[in-house]
């Protein structure tokens, strides 16, 4: 009697410690994903930019035509900023000669700082002629050195900045011409081929764009099935084979249904490529099963005796279902539809069918436009070559993580806001 | 309340499907591809975008098949405009383009890429030639005149001058065209230097291919995925393992990995372009030219894709790594696209 009793007590205390285990397995990969991500990630919210006088040369400028602001821009587009910001340098460093030189000098500052130069201009003509300090950004191999992820204690063959470019580097340094700042650009721009210019806005729209589709479509028809099969459906072979396909169609990889929205909705239905109106309707009918079965779980949860009591009130069936059971399942459809939401915000697969894996520069303002989403923006950055776009992939998985736990966070929270106990 | 607002919802919804009316004219160029260009199509595509009133256009990656069958399904809002393509275009895919209406394709080449085999900078810098690449790497070699499963283990079996190192190469899966690319540039380049399996070629084609172009499947060759960033990490990790990538990854990341000698040619930008290192291929991309003037700005990406700012010695292309053509090939090049010759059939 003893022995067998502390045979279970050891049973017992043998199977916390495996639960406890198997939890704190969990947490350290947890643990070690979110270090490792933050640790490469958050420098990519941060640039640097160069301090450098430049001399609005008229010559290289011209003349701003056009009246409208339109034909200005567009007349600002035509004028050579690389010479303006190679003259500047010139004047900072006059004694570097030969082509090959200023072009190493020249590529101390990112391409996009013309479009620095461009907003300045279009905000006051009155600079043409003068000399002005500006900030301009600073390339991505300069960051990258900056940000000590080259290191200068190596062979010159061995880093992409040269000895030349470190001791013009030097010079600015010290004179306090170096600054670092937060990455606004990243968090406001779409994508680009130049570490230093790429944003993530671009994806986040398309993200936002595609889930409001999909949100739009799923929820009514995903809300109107569950209440339908749960309180109007008669019990037969035909509902039950229904039921069973639901409960499949929530467990079919995603890829399948990426396959399914190319066939129809661009091949059958000819609706533009890599638009967030077709992903948003694929991702719709991923996430249908998904408020199907928690709709109906939630519908299920509301006792008969509300039911009964709405109908014993005088009340029809359809004005029971919508005044009280719809209202008092709603808490457990939301957090059903905000974690199907969730799972479509990470989905890239369906995404790569239809075309929304694709290199788009323009923000989307539209479920027409072209866009990607985030997901994907991470796979491609990670794909590329420079190394500039490594804390950016690392930076984008951190805004993706972020609206994850919102959304998830959003769901716990409507949960014990609204939810009854019974 | 809650019906209000489902009724609100719903009539959303039946607006959206109302907006998704087909044929919404296109005033954006639309390009499909190999993900071996993507990095040069953005770049010009992003500086076109800056420089001009068009909108940017749009890039696809899709692996060079994908592009072209895409490309060929027709003329078209509804279909690309440009392909991208790290090989040139097969007769097969020609006639089915053909048949879809697409009869007038612009080629414009824009290039080499060399595919490196790099490991690295921690070890030693090896010399192979292609012979040694294939006994290495393929499937099947031959010992004692018959061809039996890859014996070798270490780099010191295939060729006694090379390291006591085990062999452990990571590359791309088979559904890469840098795999393609490998196959047969490498593989079959050394495979052919055995004079049996080179004199099979003439008998039985089929065999001599599967031959010279299967890798080993028992763990010496590692499928690392489409990400050639991955295989650049894993290479700093272990400095034992060799990488087959893309040069343009070489040049990106010269500090931490280098390029074997291949048949006593380093990869580089010069032994690339004048053709003297043995694994390099040329770059392609299709124009459509029923498209041209209908999608506006197709004529000036051309123009900006070929200009010196792009692909000249200092163009910002050369420095992403592609490999500009000889002079006089580019100028003929830049002739031809500028008046939009078509693939003869």
């Amino acid at each position: 009697m003893q022995a067998r009793l502390k045979r279970r007590y050891r049973k017992e205390r043998m199977f916390k410690a495996v639960g406890l285990g198997g939890l704190m397995t969990g947490l350290l990969a947890l643990a070690v994903m979110v270090i490792s991500i933050l640790s490469t990630g958050l420098s990519g919210f941060t640039e640097s930019r160069l301090h450098i006088d430049v001399y609005m040369d008229p010559e290289i400028i011209g003349t701003i035509a056009g009246n409208t602001e339109k034909e200005r821009l567009h007349s600002l587009m035509q004028i050579n900023y690389s010479a303006l910001v190679r003259n500047s340098l010139r004047q900072k460093f006059p004694d570097v000669k030969g082509r090959r030189n200023i072009f190493s000098l020249q590529k101390l500052v990112s391409k996009g700082s013309r479009e620095d130069i461009k907003q300045r201009l279009l905000e006051d003509e009155s600079i043409i002629g003068k000399t002005i300090t500006m900030n301009l950004l600073a390339s991505s191999t300069v960051d990258m050195y900056l940000k000590g992820q080259i290191s200068r204690h190596v062979d010159q063959s061995e880093r992409k900045i040269s000895d030349k470019q470190l001791a013009w580097l030097d010079v600015l340094q010290a004179e306090g011409r170096i600054v670092k700042g937060f990455n606004w650009k990243f968090l406001t721009s779409g994508d680009s081929r130049e570490p230093e210019l790429a944003g993530i806005w671009g994806a986040a729209m398309g993200s936002f764009l595609t889930l409001l589709v999909t949100l739009v479509v799923a929820f009514p028809i995903g809300v109107a099935s569950a209440l339908y099969l749960e309180e109007f459906a008669p019990k037969n072979k035909w509902t039950d084979l229904i039921e069973i396909n639901i409960n499949n169609l929530a467990a079919v990889p995603s890829i399948i249904f990426g396959l399914l929205g190319l066939a129809i909705f661009l091949n059958l239905f000819n609706m533009p490529r890599s638009a967030p109106l077709v992903g948003g309707l694929t991702l719709a009918l991923m996430t249908l099963p998904t408020i199907i079965i928690s709709s109906r779980a939630a519908i299920r949860a509301v006792p008969p005796s509300i039911r009964d009591a709405a109908i014993g009130m005088g009340a029809s069936r359809i004005q029971t279902q919508f005044h009280h059971v719809l209202p008092l399942s709603m808490p457990g459809i939301m957090t059903g539809t905000i974690i199907g939401m969730a799972q479509a915000l990470g989905e890239t697969a369906p995404l790569l069918m239809i075309g929304m894996v694709a290199f788009i520069v323009d923000v989307p303002h539209g479920v027409l436009d072209a866009a990607t989403a985030l997901p994907v923006q991470i796979f491609l950055w990670a794909d590329s070559p420079e190394r500039g776009f490594m804390e950016k992939t690392s930076a984008a998985i951190i805004v993706l993580l972020l609206f994850l736990v919102l959304m998830n966070g959003l769901a716990i929270w409507m949960r014990h806001k609204f939810e009854k106990r019974w | 309340m809650i019906t209000k607002k489902l009724s609100m919802l719903l009539s959303a919804a039946a607006l959206t499907v109302a907006i998704a009316t087909p044929a919404v004219a296109r005033d954006q160029i639309r390009m499909v591809g190999s993900s071996t260009v993507y990095p040069f199509a953005t770049a010009v595509s992003e500086e076109f975008g800056k420089k001009t009133k068009f909108k940017t256009p749009v890039v696809e990656s899709t692996g060079s098949g994908g592009g072209l069958k895409l490309f060929c399904e027709g003329v078209g809002e509804k279909y690309p405009d440009i392909t991208n393509a790290s090989r040139a275009i097969k007769s097969s895919e020609i006639k089915r383009c053909a048949k879809n209406g697409v009869t007038e394709i612009v080629q414009v080449k824009i290039g080499f890429d060399g595919i490196v085999f790099a490991n690295s900078k921690k070890a030693k810098r090896v010399e192979l030639s292609l012979r040694d690449i294939w006994t290495a790497l393929a499937a099947k070699v031959p010992v004692n005149g018959e061809m039996v499963a890859n014996p070798y283990k270490y780099w010191s079996d295939v060729n006694a001058n090379l390291p006591h190192i085990k062999i452990e190469v990571l590359g791309p899966p088979p559904t890469s065209g840098t795999r393609d690319a490998f196959a047969e540039l490498a593989m079959e380049g050394g495979c052919k230097t055995y004079p049996d399996i080179k004199a099979m070629k003439k008998k039985d084609k089929k065999q001599y291919k599967t031959i010279c172009h299967t890798i080993r499947e028992d763990g010496a060759y590692i499928e690392a995925g489409e990400n050639d960033n991955l295989i650049v990490g894993k290479l700093q990790a272990n400095p034992d393992a060799f990488g087959v990538f893309g040069y343009s990854f070489l040049d990106q990341n010269s500090d931490v990995i280098q390029g074997s000698i291949i048949k006593g040619k380093e990869p580089t930008f010069e032994n690339i372009s004048n053709g003297s290192y043995p694994i390099s291929r040329s770059l392609y991309f299709y124009v459509k030219k029923a498209h041209v003037d209908k999608t506006p700005g197709i004529r000036e990406y051309l123009a900006e894709f070929t200009s010196d700012n792009a692909m000249g010695e200092y163009g910002y292309l050369t420095e992403k790594g592609l490999i500009p053509m000889p002079a006089a090939d580019l100028k003929k090049m830049r002739e031809h696209t500028k008046n939009l010759v078509t693939l003869s059939k």
